[in-house]
């Protein structure tokens, strides 16, 4: 038990440090490189109380696809080094601080809630009606929870999913005039006469072409 | 601690005994890709040192160990760095999943596809790393190609793995493997072989999908401002990416370890010389498709990627679904 204490600290600790360095870092791009760290030690927290499931599916959704695309967002902006950060000894006026404070206050009461109803409530644990046997692997077992008692929220979150993305796509898609478009049909489906004109060529007349 | 002790050195022993042949077979494997490139093109490919050129990759790491590792001013340092080894780490860390013959695997886990799925969609990071720390154009067009590309390709083989995962009921590799012991699943699912092979073409920037490092264009693309031995981690991770990719190929679809049918002659062949028969079969095929078909154009990737390949494959999912739901056939209930 000792080397598994030792590794979640490890674990834990990096992912503290390297939450604190995504709004520390001066470069953005260093930020979603701590970003992508915060994900990884949290997915090895993860396999580490034996969600191995977890793990990997944050590993491959947030590392794999979606911190790929804020790096895109990130690097094509080319935001250069923020300036005037409040921890710094630049001081900008402030004015995005009560913002930041409020949202962070009402996080901060959430997870009170949430950890007070586990402290102070045990039963809310056991209320739940899904019995988690230890046997099955649990891939099964979220499985036969997922598309059995909760079918219907997780076909309402990929609704919400779908509709995000068309919204997505109707938002930034533009049609723009003069984009040459290759329809391997048409290019295929070609006959030789639509290419092709054979021409009687007369001596010292020449051919007109476009006639 | 005695005891902790002894389970660092043995697992330190095992990965040593995979690592070490792994590398020596990327060196031998760029050679091998060299000579087939030669042999279609009729050329005679590297022959001069050792027999047959055996050597020539070890000429080649030689020089590169030997020459100057030139770090731009401009770049940024500690990711220019990084990037090669985070290359060559990912590259090598996901043999650790992949099983030689029953119980001869290195961590034989629950959720191993998984685990190859999610550090193979990991790989993008290297040379999108690279790409940016060089601090210069060519490089960084070469990394925002490549990433595109790779997530894109990333997409159809998850699904691809999906309509493999149906027909097992696990996602334990071994499992995989034993599942195909009757049937290989190249057979029933000879449309997702094809549609993987592409795809892990695009994924391992193999020709003719290897936009990112498009000499005309590009100069190298993300390794443009890379040199030496830097240069040759991020050669030796995508040769061991391209290992990797035929070592999956070959346990999802062409029965892994298993012997193509089981009766003596052929049974009597250990099952890792099978798996490594398989995975020539297949890099031969890489290599083949190097040496014939010509680059595409970057919307025509795109194109295949997202509108041929996706569609195809999804609809590959409920067609296999619900053949085994019809006939009663589905495993893992």
């Amino acid at each position: 038990m000792i080397a598994h204490s030792v590794f979640f600290y490890i674990f834990s600790l990096i992912a503290i440090v390297s939450a604190v360095m995504v709004t520390v870092s001066k470069n953005t791009v260093h930020s979603v490189f701590f970003l992508i760290l915060d994900f990884i030690s949290i997915s090895c927290l993860f396999i580490m109380i034996g969600a191995e499931f977890l793990g990997m599916i944050m590993l491959i959704v947030y590392v794999g696809a979606v911190a790929v695309l804020f790096l895109f967002v990130v690097m094509m902006l080319n935001v250069a080094e923020q300036k005037g950060q409040w921890f710094s000894s630049r001081w900008d006026g402030g004015t995005h601080i009560p913002v930041g404070l409020l949202v962070s206050l009402i996080i901060f009461f959430e997870l009170i809630i949430v950890i007070g109803g586990w402290k102070y409530k045990p039963d809310l644990l056991n209320s739940l009606s899904i019995n988690i046997s230890t046997e099955v692997t649990n891939t099964r077992s979220i499985g036969n929870v997922l598309y059995t008692d909760y079918i219907l929220l997780f076909q309402i979150s990929g609704m919400i999913l779908l509709v995000a993305m068309i919204g997505a796509i109707v938002l930034t898609y533009r049609e723009r005039a003069g984009v040459k478009r290759q329809s391997y049909f048409k290019q295929i489906s070609r006959e030789r006469d639509e290419g092709v004109d054979l021409v009687e060529a007369k001596r010292n007349k020449g051919v007109k072409i476009d006639a | 601690m005695d005891s902790y002790f002894s389970i660092f050195f043995t697992e330190v022993y095992k990965i040593l005994f995979l690592l070490i042949p792994v590398l020596i077979s990327v060196a031998m494997i760029v050679w091998l890709d060299r000579r087939v490139w030669a042999f279609v093109q009729k050329r005679r490919g590297p022959n001069v040192v050792g027999p047959f050129g055996l050597f020539q990759s070890l000429a080649d790491a030689l020089k590169y160990i030997f020459k100057e590792i030139i770090i731009p001013a401009s770049s940024n340092k500690l990711v220019f760095v990084l990037a090669p080894v985070v290359t060559m780490t990912l590259a090598l860390i996901s043999w650790a999943v992949i099983p030689f013959d029953e119980d001869f695997v290195l961590a034989d886990i629950n959720v191993g596809i998984l685990y190859l799925f999610a550090v193979s969609s990991l790989g993008v990071y290297g040379i999108i790393m690279g790409g940016w720390a060089s601090n210069s154009k060519y490089p960084f067009l070469g990394a925002i190609r490549s990433a595109a590309q790779m997530v894109s390709y990333e997409v159809s083989i998850g699904v691809i793995i999906i309509n493999v995962l149906l027909c097992v009921g696990s996602l334990n590799l071994s499992d995989i493997v034993m599942a195909q012991q009757n049937l290989w699943f190249v057979i029933p699912l000879f449309p997702m072989f094809v549609i993987f092979f592409i795809s892990a073409l695009a994924e391992t920037n193999r020709p003719p999908f290897d936009l990112p490092e498009a000499e005309a264009e590009l100069v190298a693309g993300y390794q443009t401002e890379y040199s030496g031995m830097m240069y040759a981690m991020f050669w030796l991770g995508e040769y061991a990416n391209i290992l990797l990719m035929c070592a999956m190929g070959a346990v999802l679809f062409l029965g892994g370890w298993l012997s193509p049918i089981d009766i003596f002659p052929f049974n009597a062949i250990p099952g890792p010389f099978w798996l490594i028969f398989k995975i020539l079969f297949l890099f031969i095929l890489f290599a083949l498709v190097k040496a014939t078909v010509p680059r595409y154009r970057y919307d025509q990737l795109m194109k295949l990627g997202w509108k041929i390949f996706l569609p195809f494959s999804l609809f590959y999912v409920v067609l296999t679904s619900s053949f085994l739901l019809y006939f009663d056939l589905l495993l893992g209930k």
